[in-house]
């Protein structure tokens, strides 16, 4: 078949589709752990019970995955509906109301796709859409990810087409002027690579496809290959093409069965229709794809880490030079990038490098995916033009903090990368100004914080995560960690001194020029930037061993007020885990310090009505009759 | 538990599949310890003298990814995420209150091989943090108190097995 014949035939598919009712699910990894296959299951039942035919789709995720389960009915010649916070409950309600009757169900509603101006809120005027632009994220959520005919039908594959026409040249020279950066972490010139990897001596060539994702908190990566694969594995042909490399291999780590999966699918699918194979599309060229899974370690994503895993050795980085694209996979050629870079490649040479140059900065090009999480209102993903400030996405897009809590930072980058404080909300987001507050782009990871976080306890919290994932090969990284989250476990606990600081600051140093790779090189970040942004908190620890936020246990204590205790009630007293509260019935409560183990059940259990339970920081506002009695304990 | 001999002819059928290229032995340890559970210290010894490896050199590899056990895991084995936005929203505490609950510290495996806990970072559905999976059922935003609650139905199992076993064995 030619690409016309293909893309023909895919078009009236979607037509024929579009024709009919039919039913969108999704059941990406966040919507299937919020119980969407519960929900897909209800649909089945209750559209059996109504007698009804209409097709279910399962799609990936809209990035909305606070309203998760999303269900969108769409009807033809009606509105396309979308309900959120779905449950195998209220399905048959949906079946009943707007799959067989009339009925929208508006109050059950998100809102919808078209329209707008009607009583329910129109999807696309949400105040986050006036913010995001969605290139990667276009289909995602509406396609499905299991059918390629989707993707060809919404113009897939079409780059792969035209790039197979025109030269390799000619396709860097569109990178390069699309000004592409690597969106792994390090923002490399796409081009430059591309440009490294075509002239490299040596046969043959390799493209891998970095999918090891082991940034603790960020999942854009996972998303994209669980709801529109086929970006990735076509950008990845363009680069076979463009480098003159014949065999692919996407590394994907273990932790992600579900897109492993629908990568498995799609490359079935690109097989079968004549993208991958021995003569792409009729053609001379030829180009093969493989899944590699990663096995959790943190440090395979580093470039020569990844490539020695998939040699079958431990992932330990080596020194570069050598380049990848000199001596990569087993010493040949090798052209790596992340799973967004080659995303954006069909795009670029679809629309051209001067369309994609038009959005974002001078230096920092395109659209930029985030997820959001930690304490927002609305957690999920977004894509929004380089360029945008921090507080837009966090506040517009967002929804600001969640349970009206108060702003406190906001952490970009994960382990390698800081924490932003209010003051620095209104710069904007691209390599270079994130760089100089101190953070950086990384994978995409935006965790926000609240005043009930402790900037020293996240602090020791990447510290330690960075120690543990140190693959032991340099020493500052190995040990220089080490020493650093000791230093953070001491002041955290109490035990810290004020000469801890400089102490702190002169390690972060030393780890920084004692590390090969990445992972040691960037590791001091949220220290340093947590030190330098919220250094009240760290003298706040030592100097009156105090937690302002009351997070860390060494200095905080649970206290009932006696005032406020109903004496009657007795929840804490059922719940302690330990059986550190007494207090006969009718007395008031009493929580044995000694015997505490600071789980807060008691605050959690506690009526609201009275709201007897407070925690306290430092420990000497305990009243002093308790407080004797903690010492005599120890 | 898999007996030993089952498991070493699990291994060898498992290795027919695969070319003697070192490149396999990640994917081969990978397949092993989905068929076996775990990775037992003569299926590493096996693994070596197909591919012509010394022993300690896969060892070596076992023990650096996070992804390979050489314990078997309990009935219900237990998953507390440790990631970012798990321990922002008191992560640590519903890890002490599963340790506490199971007698057990993470990494470990009970006695009765019940229950296993495990600590991992980052499963992929911050939004519902504090996330802990027992027996790959994901449980949201937990407490350390709803953490009790959690365990309980499956303790129950446990012990209801227990006394059917006993009863079973006396008649
Ligand atoms: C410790 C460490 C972990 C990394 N993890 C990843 C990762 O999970 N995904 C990724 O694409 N890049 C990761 N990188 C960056 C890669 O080394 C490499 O720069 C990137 O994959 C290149 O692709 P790009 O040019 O498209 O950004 C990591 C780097 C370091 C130092
Ligand atoms: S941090 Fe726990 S699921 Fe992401």
């Amino acid at each position: 078949m030619t690409f016309e014949e293909i893309s023909n035939k895919a078009k009236s598919e979607w037509e024929a589709l579009q024709r009919g009712s039919y039913i969108l699910i999704g059941t990406a990894t966040c919507g299937r752990a919020a119980g969407a296959l519960d929900v897909v299951d209800a649909f089945k039942k209750g559209l059996t019970r109504q007698g009804l035919d209409v097709l279910i789709i399962q799609v990936g995720c809209m990035g909305l995955c606070y309203a998760e389960p999303l269900v969108t009915i769409s009807k033809p010649g009606s509105l396309r509906v979308v309900y959120s916070n779905v449950t195998p409950e209220i399905v048959p309600r949906l079946v009943e109301g707007y799959v067989a009757g009339d009925d929208p169900c508006l109050e059950l509603a998100l809102g919808t796709l078209e329209g707008g101006g009607g009583e329910a809120v129109y999807i696309p005027e949400l105040p986050r859409f006036e913010y995001e632009l969605r290139l990667i994220l276009r289909c995602c959520g509406y396609s499905n990810p299991e059918n390629i005919n989707h993707y060809i039908a919404n113009g897939g594959y079409s780059g792969l087409e035209k790039a197979l026409k025109i030269s390799p040249e000619k396709i860097i020279g569109e990178l390069k002027k699309s000004g592409l950066r690597g969106r792994g972490g390090a923002g490399f010139p796409a081009h430059l690579k591309w440009e490294l990897c075509r002239k490299a001596g040596g046969t043959p060539k390799y493209v891998i496809c970095n999918a090891d994702e082991g940034d603790p908190g960020a999942f854009m990566d996972r998303v994209v290959l669980e709801s529109d694969p086929h970006q990735v594995i076509e950008g990845m042909i363009i680069a076979g093409y463009a480098i003159g490399a014949e065999q692919g291999y996407i590394y994907v780590r273990a932790e992600y069965p579900l897109a492993i999966e629908r990568i498995q699918i799609a490359l079935k699918q690109a097989r079968k229709l004549g993208f991958l194979g021995d003569n792409i599309l009729g053609g001379d060229f030829g180009f093969h794809i493989e899944i590699a899974a990663g096995a959790g370690a943190f440090v395979s994503g580093e470039a020569t880490a990844l490539v020695a895993a998939m040699e079958g050795r431990r992932s330990e980085p080596r020194p570069r030079p050598p380049r990848l694209s000199e001596a990569g996979l087993w010493n040949k050629p090798t052209l790596l990038n992340n799973v967004k870079t080659f995303a954006f490649v069909p795009l670029i040479i679809e629309r051209g490098g001067n369309w994609f140059a038009s959005i974002g900065t001078e230096g920092s090009k395109g659209t930029a995916m985030f997820t959001l999480a930690g304490k927002v209102a609305n957690v999920g993903l977004a894509e929004v033009p380089m360029g945008t400030t921090l507080s837009k996405l966090v506040y517009d897009i967002g929804g600001g903090i969640a349970k009206d809590k108060e702003f406190k930072a906001v952490q970009i980058g994960g382990p390698s990368g800081g924490c932003l404080p209010e003051s620095l909300l209104n710069i904007p987001i691209d390599y270079d100004s994130l760089r100089e507050a101190g953070s950086m782009m990384g994978s995409g990871g935006m965790i926000v914080m609240d005043e009930n976080n402790c900037m020293v306890d996240a602090a020791r919290f990447f510290i330690d995560f960075s120690t543990k994932e140190s693959c032991g090969k340099c020493t500052m990284c190995r040990l220089g960690t080490l020493q650093m989250l000791r230093i953070l476990e001491d002041i955290t606990a109490g035990r810290g001194g004020i000469d801890d600081i400089a102490l702190l600051l002169a390690l972060a140093e030393d780890v920084k020029a004692g590390s090969l790779c990445g992972l040691g090189q960037t590791a001091p970040n949220p220290v340093l930037t947590t030190m330098r942004y919220f250094r009240d908190e760290y003298e706040a620890h030592i100097l009156e061993k105090r937690c302002p936020a009351r997070v860390c246990p060494e200095l905080t204590v649970y206290y009932i007020l006696p005032d406020k205790c109903d004496r009657a009630c007795e929840h804490c007293i059922l719940t302690c885990p330990t059986k550190a509260i007494k207090g006969d019935k009718g007395e008031v409560k009493i929580i044995d310090q000694v015997k505490c183990s600071k789980c807060g059940t008691c605050l959690e259990v506690c009526p609201p009505e009275y709201n007897a339970v407070v925690k306290l920081s430092p420990v000497s506002l305990l009243p002093a009759s308790k407080l004797s009695e903690r010492k005599a304990g120890k | 538990m898999i007996a030993e001999k089952q498991a070493s002819q699990a291994v060898a059928e498992i290795l027919g599949h695969y070319k003697k290229e070192k490149k396999n032995l990640i994917p081969l340890l990978q397949e092993v310890q989905t068929k076996l559970g775990y990775l037992p210290r003569k299926a590493l010894q096996e693994i070596a003298d197909f591919l012509e490896m010394p022993e300690v050199e896969v060892w070596g590899v076992a023990t650096f990814y996070n992804q390979f056990r050489f314990v078997p895991l309990g009935k219900y084995h237990t998953v507390v995420c440790m990631g970012t936005a798990c321990h922002l929203a008191g992560g640590r505490l519903i890890l002490e209150a599963l340790e506490r609950e199971l007698s057990i510290k993470v990494g470990e495996t009970a006695e009765d091989g019940n229950f296993s806990l495990e600590r991992v970072a980052c499963i992929g559905c911050c939004m519902l943090a504090p996330v802990v999976v027992i027996k790959d059922k994901i449980h949201p935003k937990m407490t350390p108190f709803k953490v009790e609650e959690a365990l309980i139905p499956y303790k129950q199992e446990a012990q209801g097995e227990l006394k059917e076993g006993k009863s079973k064995s006396k008649s």
